[in-house]
């Protein structure tokens, strides 16, 4: 008998079961070696506590009401639970706390988009420790963590989510306009961007020319001195943060995989200052993200500033698949390659006769 | 904006950058704009039946054009062709929208039967108007922006059919000279959006393969616009 499951979720068998589980153990262990502390939380939480973390862009979470009448929600991330755990929990405890997670979380899909309802987030959370050092070590664990399970070419990619609300507040962009321009920034619709830009009455050239070239400002180091020569105390102080955040990179030795990246914009609401995005070139999509999120302990009672990084594990063993099937690929090659440069033309000549 | 989660699909980034391009309406002006660019496209334009061809370094990738941002999307192509009007209809699609190539430029229109006024009566009398399109989604948003309620009735094929044989009062539907609607004794009542080709990337390839990317744009740009 065939007995349906709901669109976006799945069974995992033995074979995947057991890769998982060691992709988690040696997330765990990175994340152990670091200092960081495996919590659980409850799938369900009332709604109302979720809400409260998610600001202005709300997730699609499922909702339903309990045989009490109150109103539930599955989570549909980590982070907030986390910071409803810290603030309860640990409402006394000396910071800085450092926090891990593995477990499920939900979202709604839209149908036929091969969406997933349910999947698995790993990740950690640094509570207490401000910019730039708590990012920079958030970023270190990202990177060794990526090296553990086997991502050695993923990239980080690096920016700053307070540029575009302090660059439009320099240049006296307000009201309508203001929240269409984020839009269009959060979708990185350029030419959208561009008519929303050419729409905003008063904006003198260098304002149009800076709004327009810095979402596409992505690379090295270089890319802050770029940015730098558009001028503006936005843009100054958002790459005066990068360049803090990558000098302590530098420091800890990853900064060669991060990619400074004005236009990254992540549409979490709860993000402050740096963000980052994690990509593969075995995979299409982003890895996971994360970024400083210093006002959303404040909004639950224990104002600190925190930082942190979930990945989707799903994607990550995907990509390891993907990448060990590269580096076979490419030791075949290289082996075919040795071999015929080893054979003499000659040789290769009758190499062909079936011998 | 809701974040969802994609389940992901094995595209892999690697070897020559890959453009998908649209077959249809928007087939020879996307070519010529690629000659401009000096990508050689003759093979393309001759009796070929493939799907895939390389030219002057990239790997071109031939689909509808209602399919190139669901390629994109998931990587199996870095960047694609595609018009404004597709990019709305999916507008749940994650794709990056880089550059307006300015070719193949339409304006999306109410349509109803010249001379016949069913659309206003049908809004007044029954409470709303039968609308067919092959953009629902662009339609339904349409209607509920300008605050009026329609019945609106997905088709596939030549959309200029269905007030004729009264399945609808009117139509949504994309326009470039109007010549259809006219042979078909339809006429626009209203401009809801205009629409022109598009480049759009893939969001790790526009990060991963920056330079290549970028290099992509500014020369669509500075050369390849129609």
């Amino acid at each position: 008998m065939i007995h349906p499951i709901p669109p976006g979720t799945r069974d995992i068998l033995p074979d995947e079961m057991r890769e998982l589980r060691e992709l988690q153990a040696t997330l765990i262990g990175v994340f152990e070696r670091y200092g960081y502390g495996q919590v659980a939380t409850p799938t369900l939480e009332y709604d109302e506590v979720l809400q409260r973390g998610e600001g202005r862009s709300g997730i699609g979470a499922y909702r339903f009401f309990d045989e009490r009448g109150e109103l539930l929600a599955l989570r549909s991330d980590m982070t907030i639970p986390i910071a409803r755990l810290v603030s309860t929990r640990f409402a006394d405890t000396e910071p800085p706390m450092r926090l891990s997670y593995v477990g499920n979380a939900y979202r709604v899909i839209r149908p036929q988009r091969a969406q997933v309802r349910q999947f698995m987030h790993a990740g950690i959370e640094l509570i207490g420790s401000p910019a730039p050092e708590g990012t920079a070590e958030v970023l270190e664990v990202l990177s060794v963590a990526l090296d553990a399970v086997g991502l050695n070419r993923a990239v980080l990619g690096l920016g700053d989510a307070d540029l575009y609300r302090q660059l439009l507040t320099e240049l006296g962009v307000e009201g309508e306009a203001r929240g269409r321009i984020l839009d269009r920034l959060a979708e990185h619709n350029l030419v959208g961007l561009e008519v929303e830009v050419d729409g905003v009455e008063g904006l003198d050239a260098d304002g149009r020319e800076t709004l327009l070239r810095l979402p596409g400002m992505r690379g090295g180091a270089e890319v802050l001195e770029q940015a730098r020569d558009l001028g503006g105390a936005a843009v100054d102080r958002a790459t005066q943060r990068l360049q803090a955040t990558y000098d302590g990179l530098v420091e800890r030795g990853v900064a060669d995989r991060v990619q400074l990246d004005l236009g990254l914009l992540r549409d979490l609401g709860y993000y402050t200052g740096a963000i980052v995005e994690v990509y593969d070139p075995a995979l299409g999509h982003i890895l996971g993200g994360g970024g400083r999120y210093d006002d959303l302990l404040g909004r639950f009672g224990r104002a600190l500033p925190a930082a942190g990084f979930g990945l989707y594990l799903e994607r990550v063993h995907l990509a390891q698949a993907e990448e060990e099937r590269f580096m076979r690929e490419r030791s075949a090659d290289a082996r075919a390659r040795d071999s015929a440069t080893r054979r003499g033309p000659e040789e290769r000549s009758v190499s062909g006769g079936g011998r | 904006m809701t974040p969802t989660i994609e389940a992901p699909i094995r595209a892999r980034l690697g070897g020559p950058l890959k453009l998908a391009i649209p077959r249809g309406a928007l087939w020879g002006e996307t070519l010529d704009a690629l000659d401009r660019i000096g990508v050689e496209t003759s093979e393309m334009r001759g009796e070929s039946r493939s799907l895939v061809f390389s030219s002057d370094g990239l790997t071109l990738v031939t689909m509808r054009p209602s399919d190139v941002p669901t390629y994109v999307e998931a990587g199996a192509a870095d960047v694609g062709i595609t018009g404004k009007d597709v990019l709305m209809e999916q507008a749940d699609r994650t794709v990056y929208e880089i550059l307006d190539l300015a070719y193949g430029a339409c304006t999306m229109v109410l349509a109803g039967r010249q001379g016949d006024e069913s659309l206003g009566e049908s809004e007044r009398r029954l409470g709303g108007m039968r609308i067919a399109t092959k953009y629902p989604r662009i339609a339904e948003r349409y209607f509920e922006e300008t605050g009026r309620q329609a019945e609106v009735v997905e088709v596939k094929g030549s959309v200029e059919l269905a007030p004729l044989v009264g399945l609808a009062d009117g139509i949504v539907d994309l326009v470039a000279t109007g010549r259809t609607l006219k042979e078909n004794g339809l006429e626009a009542r209203e401009e809801i959006t205009t629409s022109s080709a598009r480049l759009i990337a893939n969001r790790v390839s526009h990060k991963l393969r920056a330079a290549e990317v970028d290099d992509l744009v500014e020369r669509l740009r500075s050369k390849g616009g129609g």
